[in-house]
């Protein structure tokens, strides 16, 4: 049965960039309100700005919403409205049947009261009646792990106690629509699988989900559709694999802006660019897994030097960095810088699973410490394909029956070539 | 802000930016409905706060008394020595005195509670959606629990000074609760600006100290001229006073007043709930942004 829980139409939320005018605007609203005024006003007093700006959706029940975006793209100011915590400056919210927020875990805790105490407190907050908190008591105890800690003070408690407390006391909830922001990001692996668990129970109850994470595997593992938002707006609302690739190239847009700067070093060689290529010497930025990739990385010689050694980061969209090479640890000696010319590497299997990575590229010195140049976010390569397989690395396989298993070493070579006479190392 | 109604069992709800005066009955029932789901949260909040705050203290309960009864003790040391004379009372003066502090107590601790509970929740109130009423309906649970120890001290005073007890003092929980309440309200009204502006809380114990000194407690109500407008336009003064009455010299009651104060200060709580609960949202989106 599919029916309408959530309808936000054409919805704006204003925000005040200083903190002294926001108070003030405060003043002034809350007399409007109590005038009676109908509706806010659509423009903007000084310092303001559009957090939301004309956003519409829908969801039915049992959909799976993920909301992706920046910080500060309006997710968690969107989920505030939706919540009746804030109200909306134009547009419409119409909710139908029990909506419930797990924003913030352990809400009410009181660091001098048990853990015991602190239960009923949350529950309370979170309107859970007594006598389900009273019936279920030892399994939230048992879920939260914390064991003979439940009577001593939750100061005494590590944070991860406490939060694990406060979801075991949230999973309780029963709402026909529930609002999740980020609180699967606190915590170990143990217990974000936990918190996976019980929203999967939650979704085959048929309760509809709203879901604000910057991890974009839990997006893409639990939600049925996925609005991107940018600047308050909605950029894209649909399919979650390609609001994902969406997000991604945004956010490499982003992460190129901010951080493009060239770190000088001691300057006798300088890197001009890299070019990324296909297994046929292309340019190409977009690649599927196991692709041959060829790195090309030009540079400049100010001053001839004897040697140098390469180092490649590969750096996934959050920023971690999920591989590199390096010349000298690979037993590679690069000599001759006396012109202009440049490096590849070849990666004979691109075995990074879909992301869009960077490339940041130093240029060390023989000695493998100082360096003449360094460059950030000097290319980038985007890997398609469906997140079939969690993680960030394909490990190329095959399958057998306890015979022998057929492995293929893919190792990477060096190859080194001036533009003039083309010679080699 | 909020419709609430009835379409295929689910209860419906709609946020818009129109203020939530423009539909008066809507806003009255789901006021009081909120008023209703706060109260085991309410209750919880309460013993949350109180055994908080006595397991972190040796004295504990003490506190409770405490206050009102030294500064009762210092106004009677000064009239004892005769430093100053604070006019005859019909009973002893300290009698007369503490009762006076402790009613005092009720009113001060009344009206600054609203803000104090609102201000500490101010966490809670950014990120989750709960009856705001129960962080009001918690503090006064504190209020009269601290008026409850503060009795027992003066029914043991009562019986040292073998002071007369009339049948008129039944009537005094009532004057005590308008007393409670007029604090609640006023309290209540200051808590939205108290939240944005800091000015507020630190001006509030000043005004309240004060508030104390042109209140006829620690002596007897003026007959002059100016002093006596001053007891005209202090809509504490006849409250406490009449309570005071009420307890120790026996008087009894002026009904048509006493209702007259309890329908106006009942209204004045009205509206100052009705302020406070549409103010709110607004509130949260400036202290939290």
């Amino acid at each position: 049965m599919s029916q309408r829980l959530v309808a936000v139409e054409k919805v704006s939320k204003k925000f005040c960039r200083s903190l002294r005018r926001s108070l003030w605007y405060g003043m002034l609203d809350m007399g409007a309100e109590l005038l009676g005024r109908n509706g806010g006003q659509r423009e903007l007093r000084a310092d303001e700005f559009w957090a939301v700006r004309d956003v519409s959706l829908e969801l039915q029940r049992g959909e799976t919403l993920g909301l992706i975006g920046h910080n500060g793209a309006g997710k968690t100011t969107l989920l505030r409205m939706l919540n009746g915590l804030i109200k909306p400056d134009a547009g419409r919210i119409e909710i139908r049947g029990r909506m419930q927020a797990l924003i913030a875990l352990g809400a009410g805790f009181n660091p001098i009261l048990t853990g015991r105490e602190n239960v009923y407190v949350n529950a309370a907050v979170l309107g859970i009646p007594k006598a389900e908190i009273d019936r279920r008591f030892d399994a939230i105890v048992d879920f939260a792990g914390i064991g003979r800690f439940i009577d001593s003070p939750v100061q005494s408690y590590s944070s991860g106690m406490a939060v694990r407390l406060g979801f075991a006391v949230a999973a309780h909830l029963d709402p026909d629509i529930l609002l999740v922001d980020e609180v699967l990001a606190v915590g170990d692996l143990a217990f974000q699988a936990k918190c996976r668990k019980r929203i999967q129970e939650l979704r085959q109850a048929g309760v509809a989900l709203i879901l604000v994470s910057h991890n974009l595997h839990t997006v893409s593992h639990l939600c049925t559709r996925t609005i991107v938002l940018g600047q308050g707006r909605v950029v894209f609302d649909g399919e979650t694999d390609r609001a994902i690739d969406i997000y991604r190239a945004a956010l490499m847009q982003g992460v190129k802006e901010d951080d493009a700067a060239s770190h000088p070093g001691t300057g006798e060689l300088a890197i001009r660019r890299m070019q990324v290529l296909d297994a046929n010497d292309r340019e190409q930025n977009e690649f599927n897994v196991g692709d041959t990739v060829k790195l090309r990385l030009h540079y400049r010689v100010n001053r001839p030097v004897a040697g140098a050694v390469i180092n490649i980061k590969i750096r996934a969209s959050d920023g971690d960095q999920v591989t590199g090479m390096r010349s000298d640890s690979d037993g590679v000696q690069l000599t001759g810088f006396d012109r202009d010319g440049y490096v590849d590497v070849v990666v004979p299997q691109f075995n990074l699973l879909p992301d869009v990575y960077t490339i940041d590229a130093v240029l060390f010195h023989a000695d493998g410490f100082a360096y003449y140049d360094r460059i950030n976010h000097l290319a980038s390569v985007k890997i398609n394909g469906g997140l079939q397989v969690n993680g960030t690395v394909y490990l190329p396989h095959t399958w057998g029956t306890g015979a022998s298993l057929n492995s293929q070493p893919a190792d990477r070579e060096w190859v080194v070539s001036s533009k003039r006479d083309g010679g080699e190392r | 802000m909020s419709v609430v109604e009835r379409t295929e069992h689910l209860p419906v709800v709609v946020y818009t930016p129109a203020s939530q005066l423009r539909n008066p009955r809507l806003l009255f029932a789901s006021m009081w409905g909120d008023l209703k789901a706060s109260r085991e949260l309410a209750w919880r909040l309460f013993v949350r706060d109180v055994s908080a705050q006595y397991r972190q203290s040796l004295l504990g309960l003490f506190w409770a008394f405490i206050p009102p009864i030294v500064t009762g003790l210092v106004f009677i040391i000064l009239h004892a020595q005769g430093v100053v004379n604070f006019g005859a009372s019909a009973v002893p003066y300290p009698l007369y005195v503490l009762v006076g502090t402790i009613l005092w107590q009720a009113f001060a601790q009344s009206l600054s509670a609203p803000l104090k509970a609102v201000v500490n929740a101010k966490p809670m109130l950014a990120k989750i959606r709960f009856p705001y009423e129960a962080l009001i309906v918690s503090a006064v649970y504190g209020v009269l629990l601290n008026l409850l120890i503060s009795l027992t001290v003066l029914t043991a005073l009562f019986l040292f000074y073998r002071a007369p007890m009339s049948w008129t003092l039944l009537w005094a929980p009532v004057a005590v609760l308008l007393l409670m309440m007029l604090g609640i309200s006023i309290g209540l009204l200051l808590t939205p600006i108290g939240l944005l502006y800091t000015d507020v809380p630190a001006a509030l114990p000043i005004i309240t100290q004060i508030w104390f000194l042109i209140t006829p407690i620690v002596y007897t109500p003026p007959q002059r001229y100016p002093f006596t407008v001053l007891a005209a336009i202090n809509p504490v003064a006849p409250l406490l006073l009449g309570a005071r009455d009420l307890i120790i010299l026996g008087k009894s009651p002026d009904l048509a007043t006493l209702v007259i104060a309890g329908a106006a200060i009942s209204l004045l709580l009205f509206v100052s709930w009705l302020i406070y609960r549409i103010a709110l949202p607004i509130i949260i989106e400036r202290i939290s942004a």
